[in-house]
């Protein structure tokens, strides 16, 4: 450590001996941190907005089922609490919302098309919060009520079906009997979507209308729970598991929607690969760099080492010189990328590809996300490997023979 | 008391297909302050028992002692710390840290050995002083010129005060009226601080302040006399 300041110093003036070789390679490594970071935040961006859009359409961060719902999302596997037990075990309890709904698949007829469809039997006031569907931003009106008579289907199911509000649709599903369960409701609303998809996939009654329809009492499918962020579930699946028994299944969205959990993690490695990548590139460049700074040098390392300097010395300056080098370019990258993103993040609008994005279950406006871990990320990995990556000429550096190293010609 | 002692040491350099003796069976000792001219023509040995002496090089056989320490066994880390400690270096071309200014060059070895900057920034302008270049402690080498570069060169060898210091033609660039404050110094040196000095030169001037001269013809010493310094 005592040598810190005198290794410090000497890394730093021989880093601008070269100025216009360290100006380049500064520059590399500001582009390739503002690369990461910013390929980063769009990932994240999109993956957050998938995974928020999942969630609001699953919805809600833990469920509880019937234990065969999620093999089977059939009318026969109903959550084994009515509405009082529920009320009951949760009301207490806070969460940043919950509701219970019946979700089955049913199929949606006007006087000119069917479709399937999945029917959500609803209450309007709890779900507000955390609905995909904007309520405000209907054609028409949204659901009022649990015995709300009208039905509110998505403007592309609408175009399908070649109805409109005010036009009449009938609903039909199967009871827990097996037996047909059918009824007519009035189109009161067309709602809208991030993605058209949902649009087609769902329809939404009144909860007890459902509940009616479907000859189910004041039974339901499934509960749901939102804590404060999606990638932190736990405190609220506790919670939840704590007040039920084992005739009901607590699920988190991930067990739910494998495919969205499994995406989330797909992201996370794939935000390390993009990083270790745009490293690799990077390496090739700082090693260059080092060997012909060393190289450059051999006579002055070779009067350190005569001068009384130690081996392990000289090792510690050019790594020094080489996290410098790394330090400075990945603040400067920092610094680029915050400034990239900061004015992105009211959306880059991708809806000239809206369909390909969508197959992928993308929306078609990005946000991109800066989150500090990745930027720590990017940040640690950056560094870690590059002190790795100039082991090999620092410690090429220290083995100089003195005597060989001084009389060395150019 | 002996301040090198170098015993049947050999150095043998291969250049191409043939085998160069640079050091042959040599032998020498030198007492603490001495003041000891090492005289050959090109090629005869003088560089590499200064190297050798000084741990710069290790001869192929035979032993090498400075300051009571046998310098041909030890690892780099121990000729490092040897060198650090006991040894200034005065090498034949400038060999200045480009880097760094004059003041800091001076100030190098010093901030190695871990002296407070307090310290070591008194005696770096004392020092600089002595060697005439008083108002040049800002600049670094490639604003001085080879006799200044020269004279820093020896305020880093001599600032800390070694024990020892060895000098490969040290006034081969300097202007006669510098090379005799130089060669005043050294002198001074070796009588109040007792410094031993072994220096190898061409130069018949720094023959003049030498107190005993070594003679030395394809790595062996062929007359080692004593004289009265001037």
């Amino acid at each position: 450590m005592r040598m810190l300041p005198v290794l410090s110093r000497l890394a730093w003036r021989y880093l601008w001996r070269n100025h216009r070789r360290t100006i380049i390679m500064l520059s590399a490594i500001s582009v390739g941190a503002w690369a990461m970071i910013f390929m980063t935040a769009l990932t994240r961006g999109m993956v957050d907005q998938m995974v928020r859009d999942g969630i609001s359409v699953i919805p809600g961060h833990v469920q509880i089922h019937d234990p065969g719902f999620l093999d089977d999302p059939s009318i026969s596997n109903l959550v084994a609490y009515n509405d009082v037990e529920l009320a009951e075990r949760f009301g207490d309890l806070e969460f940043s919302a919950w509701a219970s709904r019946v979700r089955v698949p049913a199929v949606i007829m006007s006087e000119r098309e069917s479709r399937g469809v999945t029917l959500l039997g609803i209450d309007p006031a709890a779900e507000q919060t955390f609905s995909f569907v904007d309520y405000e931003d209907v054609d028409g009106r949204f659901l009022e009520n649990v015995d709300d008579n009208g039905i509110v289907i998505g403007a592309k199911l609408a175009a399908k079906l070649e109805t409109r509000v005010g036009k009449r649709v009938v609903l039909m599903s199967q009871d827990p009997d097996n037996e047909l369960a059918d009824r007519g409701f009035r189109v009161v609303g067309l709602f809208h979507a991030n993605m058209e998809a949902y649009e087609e996939a769902y329809v939404f009654v009144g909860k007890r209308t459902a509940q009616k329809m479907l000859h189910i009492g004041d039974a339901t499918t499934e509960v749901v729970f939102l804590g404060d962020d999606y990638r932190d579930v736990e405190p609220v699946y506790e919670k939840v598991a704590a007040a039920v028994d084992d005739t009901v299944r607590v699920s988190r969205w991930n067990e739910v929607d494998t495919y969205l959990g499994t995406m989330l993690k797909t992201m996370d490695g794939f935000v390390l690969v993009w990083v270790v990548v745009i490293f690799l590139a990077l390496s090739f460049g700082l090693v260059n760099t080092l060997v012909m700074a060393v190289f450059e040098r051999i006579r002055e390392i070779g009067l350190m080492l005569a001068l009384g300097m130690k081996p392990m010395m000289i090792l510690g300056q050019i790594v020094i010189e080489s996290m410098m080098l790394l330090v400075v370019g990945l603040l400067i990258g920092d610094v680029l990328a915050y400034a990239t993103v900061k004015p992105l993040e009211s959306g880059i609008d991708v809806s000239i590809v809206q369909q390909g994005m969508e197959m992928w279950g993308a929306p078609s406006v990005l946000y991109p996300t800066l989150y500090l871990n990745d930027v720590i990320l990017a940040n640690v990995v950056v560094l870690v490997l590059g002190f790795f990556a100039s082991l090999s000429p620092a410690w090429r550096a220290s083995r100089y023979e003195p005597v060989e190293a001084i009389t060395k010609v150019g | 008391m002996t301040a090198v002692r170098c015993v049947d040491i050999c150095k043998t350099y291969t250049q191409g297909d043939e085998d160069i003796k640079a050091l042959d069976h040599l032998s020498i000792e030198v007492d603490k302050g001495e003041f000891v001219c090492l005289m050959s023509p090109s090629g005869g040995g003088k560089t590499t028992l200064l190297n050798a002496i000084g741990g710069l090089d290790i001869p192929d056989s035979g032993e090498v002692w400075v300051a009571g320490q046998r310098v041909d066994q030890m690892s780099k880390g121990e000729l490092a710390d040897l060198r650090l400690a006991n040894i200034g270096f005065v090498f034949q071309a400038y060999n200045l840290i480009p880097v760094l200014t004059a003041r800091e060059n001076v100030e190098f070895v010093m901030q190695v050995q871990g002296v407070p900057a307090r310290e070591r920034g008194e005696k770096s302008m004392a020092i600089l002083e002595e060697v005439g270049l008083q108002g040049l402690e800002d600049r670094r080498p490639a604003e001085m010129s080879g006799g200044q570069q020269q004279r820093v060169a020896v305020a880093r060898a001599i600032v800390s005060r070694p024990e020892l210091v060895l000098a490969d033609e040290p006034t081969a660039n300097l202007d006669s009226h510098t090379s005799e404050e130089l060669m005043s110094l050294f002198t001074e040196l070796n009588e109040h601080h007792d410094t031993t000095f072994i220096i190898a030169t061409h130069d018949q001037r720094v023959m003049r302040y030498a107190k005993r001269l070594v003679r030395m013809l394809d790595g062996r010493i062929v007359e080692d006399t004593v004289q009265d310094a001037a």
